[in-house]
């Protein structure tokens, strides 16, 4: 019992809620993917309810949808342009589960969907199947030219061209990495933190003197994830639109 | 000082030849100061403020993961390509050990992308472009 509370991993567990085999897979229903629809809900339902009855003269709440919006709709324009703006509904969708997951998991007991390496990839795997399938379609093999840079010697171009493809496969493994890097890095901190301030606490009057210090880290380490969760959110949206510029601009 | 010494042709080879090392002086001057400035046109300029200025606190920690989530993402993808290439030709452990090396460079450039001191996928370097 006090070895459950103070392990940190023990919050990442997923356990199956509704037990589900098709075909030799294991698809169950697990806390991962409540909380995978729990944010969907959550974040559908504000956005559909703060707009629903949207005056001319937007309220608090209106407003709030309205810069999630702009935010993202400027993010976009900024790094991929005018046409960058045909990708806004995949941006946004990307923006908002990842911003809110990450603000959910902020609440005790609530599992934090972006944790998971598996997660963060599929969407990092999302986004450059996207970049890939679109440049494709759209310029051929020039999209190719995107791994070849100007003015480099001929005798060079093979090792440049291979260091540049494995660049760019790189991007969606940082991509995934850092969001999921960050949140289980943060959530375990916190998570060590507040396990001090209780195994000091069980100690008697001095132990409560002590806990504190780890308390008010505790306190100063959820106000730094609540700015993580926002900053990440927002690095893997500016990540997106850049890479989707690649896509419709592979040479400049 | 060049017409100082133009009209008259006597004193032509001493003071040419240094009239000439002084031309090459100021050339290699003017030369040193041209790359200057085209090397400094060429940098990308940094991503200003938010990510640089500041290092300490959350932002610096946050920047800290992100070069090095970049590096270590060129590395394991620079393996993982290696080791299925060996896998799929057989030639083990030349594909691991090129793919290692070939990671390295990848990560060492996918850090300097990121924090802004190369250029970026299939982009030519032009200071009149908006960055970004």
């Amino acid at each position: 019992m006090a070895a459950d509370k103070v392990d940190p991993i023990h919050q990442f567990q997923i356990h199956p809620i509704i037990p589900l085999h098709i075909g030799g897979y294991d698809v169950s229903f697990t806390n991962s993917a409540l909380f995978m629809v729990v944010t969907v809900v959550l974040a559908s339902a504000f956005l559909y309810m703060t707009t629903a009855s949207r005056s001319l003269v937007p309220g608090r709440l209106q407003s709030v949808s309205e810069m999630a919006y702009e935010f993202v709709g400027n993010m976009l324009r900024d790094a991929a342009g005018k046409q960058g703006m045909r990708f806004f509904p995949l941006v946004f969708s990307l923006f908002m589960f990842v911003l809110v997951a990450n603000l959910i998991g902020l609440i005790p007991y609530f599992f934090t969907v972006t944790s998971h390496i598996i997660v963060t990839f599929t969407l990092a795997a999302l986004v450059i199947g996207t970049v890939i399938v679109y440049g494709f379609a759209k310029h051929g093999f020039g999209f190719l030219k995107l791994f070849v840079p100007h003015g480099v010697p001929v005798y060079l171009l093979p090792l440049v061209v291979a260091i540049e493809v494995i660049s760019f496969v790189s991007r969606p493994v940082s991509l995934s990495v850092r969001l999921f890097a960050n949140m289980l890095a943060g959530h375990i901190t916190l998570k060590v933190f507040s396990g001090f301030v209780v195994s000091l606490s069980a100690l008697g009057a001095v132990g409560v003197a002590g806990s504190i210090l780890p308390l008010a880290m505790a306190v100063a380490l959820t106000a730094l994830e609540l700015l993580v969760a926002f900053l990440q959110a927002y690095v893997f949206a500016v990540l997106t639109c850049m890479y989707l510029n690649d896509a419709l601009h592979p040479s400049h | 000082m060049a017409n100082k010494n133009r009209p008259d042709g006597t004193g032509e080879t001493g003071r040419g030849k240094q009239l000439g090392a002084d031309i090459r002086d100021d050339d290699l001057e003017r030369r040193r100061r041209d790359l200057e400035a085209s090397l400094a046109a060429r940098r990308p300029e940094r991503l200003e403020g938010k990510d640089d200025a500041k290092a300490g606190g959350a932002t610096g920690y946050g920047q800290a993961l992100k070069l090095s989530s970049e590096f270590v993402a060129g590395v394991v993808v620079g393996v993982g390509a290696g080791w299925i290439f060996d896998r799929m030709v057989g030639t083990p452990p030349w594909g691991l050990i090129v793919g290692l090396l070939l990671g390295f460079g990848a990560g060492v450039l996918n850090v300097l992308r990121s924090a802004g001191l190369a250029q970026e996928f299939g982009q030519r370097a032009n200071p009149r472009e908006p960055k970004k």
